[in-house]
């Protein structure tokens, strides 16, 4: 029978992920000869045997390892050159691009050896192989190998060394193989500064104690330390909310498995799917109300952040507690997530109870991702473990841009570098308003450049003169004789969605709803319909303007923003009379809050979407004085929504045209809303229809401007984009008008998510000349 | 008041309402230039210190004082926060038509309590009537003169890495309770300009600590603005505890309605001062001995800046720590 030789060449995310081992695999089982090598940008595959087994091996490479990802197979005729069996050629220094992907989840062969009494590494709880285990949080250097990772104080055992090189073996090439022999340990820590540690074997089982006793145990992940404690136990939740000064915000919280996942929340397949991800992010699922956690886990909350045991450390401890535990970043409020065990030791006293602790170190700090499923994809609201830093594929267009840095926003900090035609989107950092973040950025800057050797030559930063982000950039600019590219808010927002999105055709219609971001005329955009291509954002529609009186502090209560509403709206003779029936602004200074606004001091006028959420959320009784997150009365807002029983209409808005802007009038709105609350609909009722009628006005305007513009498809973008409901409504009501609609999935749709925006508009610029 | 070019009626306005005050008594010789006796002025000092400052203000008379109070005690507290002792001011007055004469007399007699709560003269000047929609009620410029002596060194770049920084007393008080007496604002306070004349504090704390390092009132911009001069200029890190800074209640209750940072608001009598941490303590006593420094507190320390570049940075009570950036305009909200 004849033989055939053949060349395939396979691009996208497929080194460093166990690529060349699983190919070796399928061509020993197939029997055939050649071999596997990887080359600058891709891996090349060359084989030769019986047509029917090449194609079998071509078919094979449909289901790669879970971290790789096939963007282009390309085959071709080769040479038989006669080789001796398979064999995978080492790989040319510095030919292998960025082979550093983000941490895995343990796969279930792991798991099955850690629960295996006759394994060696049998409750071990750093088991990983090609498959799992940490990459990124490990990695100090390149190229991508033990030495150049945290595991490079331990040497290897014979029986690891062996597995290690075998290319039949599952831990073929796994930089942080380990076993108990060889491999870290756990340490659990109860006494003050360190003192009584428990060494090795009986760590796991005195946090389990500590855990069941109803404690706080800080616990070392794979990119900073946890605060754990019984979900079930409304006291431990308790005292971890009050000595981590955290009041009210969501707690996530980790389940032993898919079934006890089951028993606590409803789960669509995409759910499901998106908790089982590698990427074992913290899923946002509906809590059912037979079985809950301590009714302070998500107060308020319908939806609760739920995820997998994703280290076999968590394996074996949700095994032996049996039950869910709340694992909530290990940090003090404000301050950014503890990673070292001296540094947890030391600022979690009086935090924790006890530290279970181990002595592999933590490269770079990852806080657990959070993903939703919206419109029937999961989609990422935070980037962090597990999803940094697997780089996106940016359009075509941008590909003969220099390198371009871009600095994202303040409030969810991550900076973008582009090399290669793609996008390099940080990890979450937090908000720079804090001095630690503005530390961490510089630092994973650096990481990041070093490890991707890119370097950058065009800066992008946001417009607003008071962000942290841009003073960062501007100075970078400065310093390195970079070139700075200002990107406007909703710009970016738009644009990364069309990013994402691999959007090459032209403008498209584009819905920004967010908090605010600064605009072209000096107001606080945050409720745009825009029509936008890479080059150009021309503003065509936004919510009537109303001032926010105290500025940043109206963004933190919300009850200030029902008074400039209603003002708005109504008038404020009108409004002083319908005011005493309103809880949010009883016992408030509202007239000193209505001089500020007529006397011009500090209300800046904004058409953000996020300050009408905080509005409506205060007039239906749901929202706080003062907001403990950012975000938390739309939030509350969202879950009463959720909560809205049989059919009611929408609260319609009005719309018309205002000089030469399509301007969304909540006016009418609200006079429906105070009638409706005068007749005694409820709050769920109220804030559904609040969600309704926002998104049929947004849809309505969305189909006006698309056919006068004769613009096909809409992006939409902004924070506000996280909110299921709202989302859940407005893109049937958009496809019904005829429109397609752009989501990202892999970028989050807020702030998060800016820097890949500010980066294709950059890039985009830099292309054309 | 009417537009004048310099008649008689001008010269009797002038004779009457500024001479009287300005005087004092002793009699005027009407020169055209005030004359001061060098042998004097050496023996207080071996550098003169010459300042100069527009004061417009609105409204002209607020609690604790009026425009003329603003002019005498900026320009007074300008030389004595570069360790110079004030030895004779200029004033001169842009007057809109119909200006009310009473207001004017008002103006001019703070003006010459505060010369005199200064124990400095002022000995020149000029007056100018203009047609109304010209100017809006009233301007005054002074200028002064004072006289370093030779130990001094003051300076905004003299800031060292170790270094403490002290305020005298709470912080804008004047700018919150010029933002009430606007009246456009309905907010009831009891709230006073901090309007002084800071000569004989920092005459104190000078004898107590010669070696202070650096000292500038904090007027507009507050102490925030001081502070960001401070780090620029000495190239330091400046860190803030939150917790430490002095805040009159009735100012942190308008700033917590109105969205504002005591830090950023304006004082009139109020100083930063930098001295080596050893006589930190020292300096406050001083300070708190004095009836414009009771209130004094530590509110922060030098460090070298890792980054060789000067920042301020806020703690608060929690540990956490933000960094202090002057707003280029109006601060807008971040908050997405
Ligand atoms: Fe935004
Ligand atoms: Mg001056
Ligand atoms: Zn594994
Ligand atoms: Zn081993």
């Amino acid at each position: 029978m004849p033989e055939c030789a053949e060349e395939i060449f396979v691009t996208g995310l497929v080194q460093g992920v166990g690529f060349r081992p699983f190919v070796w695999r399928l061509a020993q089982k197939l029997g055939l000869r050649g071999y596997v090598s990887n080359r600058g940008d891709g891996v090349r595959i060359v084989v030769a045997g019986p047509p029917e087994r090449v194609a079998a091996l071509v078919d094979a490479l449909a289901s790669p390892p879970p971290r790789a990802r096939i963007v282009a197979l390309k085959r071709s005729m080769a040479q038989d050159e006669g080789w001796q069996g398979f064999t995978i050629q080492a790989s040319q220094p510095g030919t292998v691009q960025a082979g550093i992907v983000a941490d895995m989840a343990v796969c279930p062969a792991c798991i099955a050896e850690i629960a295996d009494k006759k394994d060696r590494r049998y409750q071990y709880a750093f088991t990983n192989c090609t498959d799992c285990g940490p990459r990124f949080s490990i990695v100090t250097g390149i190229p991508y190998d033990r030495a150049r990772t945290t595991m490079a104080a331990f040497a290897m055992c014979p029986a690891c060394g062996a597995e290690y090189a075998n290319p039949q073996d599952r831990r073929f090439h796994a930089q942080p193989v380990a076993c108990p022999v060889c491999g870290p340990r756990l340490t659990f820590v109860s006494g003050p500064k360190g003192s009584n540690p428990v060494v090795g074997d009986g760590a796991l089982d005195h946090a389990v104690s500590s855990l069941l006793a109803g404690q706080v145990v800080a616990i070392k992940g794979i990119g900073g330390f946890h605060l754990a404690c019984l979900a079930g136990s409304e006291a431990a939740v308790a005292a971890l909310r009050e000595r981590k000064n955290r009041p009210t915000r969501p707690l996530a919280v980790m389940v032993r498995d898919m079934a006890m996942a089951e028993d606590y929340a409803h789960f669509c397949a995409a759910e499901r799917q998106a908790l089982e991800d590698v990427s074992a992010p913290v899923v946002l699922v509906c809590q059912r109300r037979e079985r809950a956690f301590a009714s302070n886990v998500a107060p308020g909350m319908e939806r609760v952040g739920l995820l997998l045991p994703y280290t076999p450390l968590h394996v074996v401890l949700m095994q032996k507690i049996g039950q869910p535990l709340v694992m909530s970043s290990a940090n003090r409020s404000g301050q950014p997530q503890v990673v070292h065990n001296a540094e947890a030791l030391e600022s979690l006293q009086g935090v924790a109870d006890a530290w279970l602790m181990h002595n592999r170190p933590i490269a770079r700090r990852l806080d657990d991702s959070v993903v939703r499923v919206l419109d029937g994809q999961a989609r990422v609201l935070r980037r962090g473990r597990g999803l940094a830093p697997e780089p996106l594929p940016l359009p075509a267009l941008m590909a003969k841009s220099p390198p371009v840095l871009a600095m994202g926003g303040d409030l969810k900090a991550a900076f973008c570098l582009t090399q290669g035609g793609r996008a390099l989107l940080s990890h979450h950092l937090g908000d720079m308003a804090q001095l630690a973040t503005e530390q961490a950025m510089l630092a994973a800057l650096a990481d990041y450049r070093a490890l991707f050797g890119q370097t950058s030559a065009i800066v992008a930063v946001d417009a607003h003169p008071g962000y942290r982000s841009r003073a960062v950039g501007q100075k970078l600019a400065e310093d390195q004789g970079w070139q700075l590219e200002t990107v406007w808010h909703h710009h970016a927002h738009i644009a990364a969605t069309m990013a994402e999105n691999g959007w090459e055709q032209g403008p498209v219609l584009g819905l920004g709803l967010d908090g605010t971001g600064y605009g072209p005329d000096g107001t606080l955009w945050g409720c745009e319909i825009l029509m936008c291509d890479y080059a150009h954002m021309t503003r065509l529609g936004r919510l009537a303007t109303v001032p926010m009186p105290g500025g940043e502090k109206a963004a933190r209560e919300p009850w200030r923003m029902l008074l400039a509403h209603l003002d708005n709206a109504l008038g404020a003779e009108e409004a002083c009379k319908v005011q005493a029936q309103l809880c949010a602004l009883k016992d408030k200074p509202v007239d000193a809050l209505r001089s500020m606004v007529r006397a011009g001091v500090n209300a800046p006028l904004t058409s953000s979407a996020g300050r009408l959420f905080d509005a409506m959320a205060a007039f239906v009784g749901t929202a706080p004085t003062r907001l403990s997150y950012e975000g938390e009365a739309a939030m509350q807002l969202e879950a009463l929504a959720e909560r809205a029983e049989g059919a009611c209409e929408p609260l319609e808005f009005g719309l018309h045209l205002c000089g030469t802007l399509l301007e969304i009038d909540p006016a009418p709105m609200w006079r429906a809303g105070l009638h409706r609350l005068a007749e005694g609909v409820a709050a769920p009722e109220l804030a559904w229809a609040f969600h309704a009628g926002l998104a049929r006005v947004l849809a309505k305007a969305a189909g006006q401007l698309a056919r006068r513009k004769g613009l096909g498809t809409v992006a939409l973008a902004g924070g506000v984009m996280h909110n299921g409901v709202l989302v859940g409504l407005l893109v049937p009501l958009l496809q019904a008008a005829g429109l397609r609609v752009l989501l990202p999935a892999h970028v989050p749709a807020g702030d998060g998510g800016l820097a890949v925006g500010q980066a294709a508009v950059a890039a985009y610029r830099h292309s054309q000349a | 008041l009417a537009h004048g070019g310099g008649g008689s009626a001008m010269r009797s306005l002038i004779d009457e309402v500024f001479l009287a005050a300005f005087t004092q008594g002793s009699p005027a010789v009407q020169e055209d230039q005030a004359r001061l006796d060098l042998t004097t002025l050496a023996q207080a000092g071996d550098r003169l210190a010459f300042t100069t400052d527009a004061f417009v203000v609105e409204p002209l008379e607020f609690p604790g004082g009026n425009i003329g109070t603003l002019a005498v005690c900026g320009t007074v507290n300008d030389l004595a926060v570069g360790g110079a002792t004030p030895v004779a001011l200029s004033a001169a007055f842009v007057l809109a038509e119909g200006l009310e004469l009473a207001l004017l007399r008002r103006v001019v007699e703070a003006m010459a309590r505060s010369a005199a709560q200064a124990g400095v003269r002022i000995v020149t000047g000029d007056t100018k009537v203009v047609p109304r929609h010209a100017c809006d009620g009233l301007f005054v410029t002074t200028s002064g003169v004072g006289v370093i002596r030779p130990e001094h060194t003051i300076s905004i770049a003299a800031g060292q890495p170790g270094d403490v920084v002290l305020v005298n007393g709470t912080l804008g008080d004047h700018g919150a309770a010029i933002l009430c007496a606007r009246g456009d604002l309905a907010l009831q306070t009891h709230l006073q300009s901090d309007c002084a004349p800071l000569n004989t504090l920092v005459d104190t704390l000078l004898r107590a600590v010669p070696g202070v390092h650096c000292m500038r009132d904090a007027t507009r911009g507050g102490v925030a603005g001081v502070l960001s001069e401070l780090a620029e200029a000495s190239n330091v890190l400046v860190t803030v505890n939150e917790a430490a800074l002095p805040v009159h209640p009735e100012v942190e209750g308008v700033c917590e309605i109105l969205g504002l940072d005591p830090l950023f608001l304006a004082n009139e009598g109020k100083l930063v001062a930098v001295v080596p941490a050893c006589h930190a303590e020292h300096a406050l006593a001083a300070m708190q001995s004095h009836p414009l420094g009771r209130n004094a507190a530590i509110i922060g320390t030098l460090q070298a800046s890792a980054s060789g570049q000067g920042a301020v940075h806020v703690v608060n009570e929690f540990g956490g720590a933000r960094v202090l950036t002057m707003p280029s305009g109006e601060q807008l909200p971040r908050i997405c």
